[in-house]
């Protein structure tokens, strides 16, 4: 039998405070199997790992349980102290005597008891265990990030400068992302296009990028390390290799729709570029809107193109890539218009959302950066700032906090006055965050310096007036009504996740939270990954956030893909199934129940097999199993009735 | 009359439910330590065996947790168990055991809350049902 110690941590006063450690040091002193037993203040602790490794050589121990916290927490460190000896790393246990025990619990007597059964569980489970190495798997030098704005442009760039192969997929036919609609950027006020163009024009210049815009993923496939991902390309139904640019075809085409670029404030043609910069530089059309398509009723830009660039026949293509590592870096989206109807959004021409406002400000927006309001072209002198619109609204609307807009409206309000030097911004607000680095510097400065209005309110109401739209609104701090005849209504509109992120994140098999925003392996330690291996996330498809927070997160993500990159195999749990086979009768209920294709019918010796490197781990095939045949490594039918035997018999 | 203490084993997928349960026990929530958890990779992987197991042996209710539709770490896992929970509560009834004692819930990484009103509410409907009388007749 195995010579067992256990290990009882007090973890202060966390485990201590309501387990009797002392009395279960007793009870389990002679237990079967338990060659050792001891309690410790802090078995985490050097001088507690010290003590594991003396106790393994003085007393020739073979397996280890400690009693102590969650398994996710330590589990490594006591498996890596029992490396050390030389002992392999699945004859340790830990006992979740603190989160599932001490922690949930209050009287000292209880908890004791059920304390005292888990480490029992645990002794049991160890006496079956195998001693397991690791499967290695090789691992696909390659990674896929998913979205093409500063997020996954930051991470892509910086796993291509390390050397390793990218393949950037952004659904729109240009990369850039929200990004490259801002005008300037807080606190700073450098101008985002200048920020941004250079990366966008780096990304199509390495040669570690493979880019394919105007692109979504169909289908992942695969396990951590080596993923089959699918890539649908649409058609631009123009050759980017013939197209010159000229900008000849725009001159024909007879269809004008929205500019999604300058976010419906201007129009654009059918075939179109999406904006000067566009990465890849090449015009596109867009097949709801042209009249080329399904029946042909024009076929004015390919006559005037004379390149002879366009070719309404194209067809999406589809490309299969190997990969290593995903990152997800899918952005956001603008709170839909319709969910803000008692602000006039959407029925007045001169209520804007952010975005919009954005493009106004913007030198390449359809004013050329100078401030007229759409509806008139008058310049605005009275201006409403209205922050969250549509955050911190439990009952109606979003109930997070979109974190940006505070300070991309307090920046509005500031570039308005520095171009309407005669102006009024008014700022409706509940709070004023501004905690990020040199955030309160720049709002005092804008309080103090741009006559800048602020008003601790709500809106209840806008409304046109003749030329005039009418705010009403409370102050919160005088509790007098308000209400501001302005010229102009601004709505710091809150974000959510971009659309169709429920649609990837069902392909990706990755979580999300009530709001929709992709789910961190842990909230404070693991913020760029997921819980799924080989999934990263950056940007705000995780959870609203300005650009430093993106690009770092990018960059998280990055380094994150580059540790693992840096390896030549991946090692895989070996806790996998197994199969007796002179139980198995081939009936294939397993092959059937794997999700990672990992079983399979031998045809001729009428067996079912595992692949080791496909199997997850998950145990499905194992309890479908007729014959318990099938067992699962170190967590066997017979590890659980001997766990289950000791809750019941107790 | 000596106040019945229950006993709840609880089957607990790894990803999901027992880290929903760890979440619980780190907001220092407040649930009876009738609960006993067995940690599994997914929910998928209980055999029935086990769960008639802890019945005979006479453990007065049994629990699976596992993640919500949809979000199983191993893709399916949770549609298996959903279906061979249903099956099974029939077959606990033709077998005269009280599928009443049965639970199946969803609890994923990020309720604790969740994971330690369903534990109280669990208990207190287990207590309320009396000891498992399957004990005390074995016939299996």
């Amino acid at each position: 039998m195995k010579r067992i110690g256990v290990f009882i941590c007090h973890c202060g006063i966390n485990i201590k405070g309501t387990v009797d450690v002392e009395k279960i040091t007793e009870e389990i002193a002679d237990y079967p199997g338990v060659a050792y037993i001891e309690n410790y203040i802090f078995m985490c602790s050097e001088p507690g790992q010290k003590l594991i490794r003396d106790v393994i050589i003085e007393h020739k121990l073979d397996g280890v349980v400690v009693a102590a916290c969650s398994p996710t927490l330590h589990e490594t460190t006591f498996q890596d102290a029992l490396e050390e000896m030389n002992i392999n790393r699945h004859q340790l246990e830990v006992a979740n005597i603190r989160e599932q025990c001490s922690w949930v619990h209050t009287d000292i007597e209880e908890s004791t008891r059920k304390a005292n059964l888990i480490i029992k569980t645990a002794i049991e489970k160890l006496k079956l265990n195998e001693s397991l190495t690791p499967i290695f798997a090789p691992l696909t030098k390659r990674t896929l990030v998913i979205g093409g704005g500063i997020a996954g442009i930051q991470a892509a760039l910086d796993i291509a400068d390390g050397g390793y192969e990218v393949l950037l997929v952004e659904r729109n036919p240009s990369i850039g992302g929200h990004m490259i609609q801002l005008s300037e950027t807080f606190p700073t006020l450098d101008c985002s296009q200048c920020i941004m163009t250079p990366k966008m024009v780096a990304i199509n210049k390495h040669k570690n990028i493979k880019l394919y815009a105007n692109s979504e993923i169909e289908s992942i496939e695969g396990f951590f390390g080596n993923f089959k991902v699918r890539i649908k390309r649409k058609p631009l139904y123009v050759d980017p290799d013939k197209c010159t640019l000229c900008d000849d075809c725009t001159a024909v085409c007879p269809v004008v729709v929205p500019s999604e670029y300058d976010e419906g404030l201007t129009w654009r043609k059918a075939i179109y570029i999406p904006f000067p910069q566009s990465i890849p530089a090449t015009f596109t059309i867009d097949t709801e809107n042209c009249l080329g398509f399904n029946p042909i009723a024009c076929t004015k830009c390919q006559d005037a193109c004379e390149p002879d660039a366009i070719n309404y026949d194209m067809k999406p293509e589809t490309f299969e890539e190997e990969i290593g590592a995903v990152i997800v870096a899918t952005g956001f989206d603008l709170n839909p218009v319709e969910n803000m109807a008692e602000y006039g959004y959407g029925k007045y021409p001169d209520v804007l959302n952010g975005l919009q406002f954005e493009r106004i400000l913007s030198a390449t927006g359809p004013t050329g950066g100078e401030m007229f309001r759409p509806s008139d072209g008058k310049v605005p002198k009275e201006v409403v700032f209205i922050q969250c619109s549509g955050s911190r609204d439990p009952e109606r609307h979003l109930p997070y906090c979109s974190r940006i807009c505070c300070m991309y409206t307090l920046k509005h309000a500031k570039l308005y006055k520095h171009k309407v030097h005669d102006g009024q911004p008014y700022i409706f607000y509940i709070d004023i965050r501004s905690g990020g680095k040199r955030y309160e510097e720049f709002v005092q400065q804008a309080v103090s310096e741009d006559g800048i209005v602020y008003i601790r309110g709500k809106v209840s109401r806008v409304y046109r007036e003749g030329e005039k739209m009418i705010v009403h609104g409370m102050d919160t701090l005088t509790g007098k009504k308000i209400e501001i005849e302005a010229d102009m209504v601004v709505l710091a509109m809150g974000i959510i996740p971009s659309a169709d992120t429920d649609k990837l994140v069902n392909i990706l098999r990755l979580n999300t939270d009530e709001n929709g925003f992709l789910v961190e392996a842990h909230p404070k330690l693991r913020p760029v990954e997921s819980i799924q291996s080989g999934f990263y996330l950056a940007g705000t498809a995780q959870g609203p956030k300005d650009i430093p927070d993106a690009v770092s997160q990018a960059s998280g993500a990055a380094a994150k893909v580059l540790a693992l990159m840096s390896n030549d195999e991946i090692s895989h749990s070996p806790i996998v199934a197994i199969v007796n086979e002179d139980l198995c009768s081939g009936c294939g209920i397993c092959v059937d129940t794997c999700p990672y294709g990992a079983r399979e019918l031998d045809i001729i010796e009428k067996i079912a097999t595992v692949n080791d490197v496909l199997c997850e781990g998950c145990g499905a095939c194992i309890s479908v199993c007729p014959a318990s045949a099938a067992q699962q490594k170190n967590l066997t039918d017979e590890q659980i009735f001997n766990m289950i035997r000791i809750y019941t018999n107790a | 009359m000596k106040e019945h203490k229950p006993k709840i084993i609880c089957f607990l997928c790894k990803w999901c439910t027992s880290a929903g349960a760890d979440l619980a026990g780190t907001s220092r929530l407040r649930y009876p330590p009738a609960i006993l958890p067995i940690r599994v990779m997914c929910s998928s992987r209980i055999d029935p065996a086990f769960i008639i197991k802890a019945f005979l042996n006479g453990a007065d209710g049994v629990f699976i947790g596992g993640c919500h539709p949809g979000d199983c770490h191993y893709q399916e896992g949770n549609y298996h168990t959903r279906r061979r929970f249903a099956i099974l509560k029939k077959v606990f009834d033709a077998l005269g055991l009280e599928s009443k004692r049965l639970k199946l819930s969803w609890i994923s990484a990020s309720e604790g809350v969740k994971f330690a009103r369903v534990s109280n509410e669990y208990t207190e409907k287990i207590k309320s049902f009396g000891e498992n009388p399957t004990k005390s007749n074995v016939f299996l």
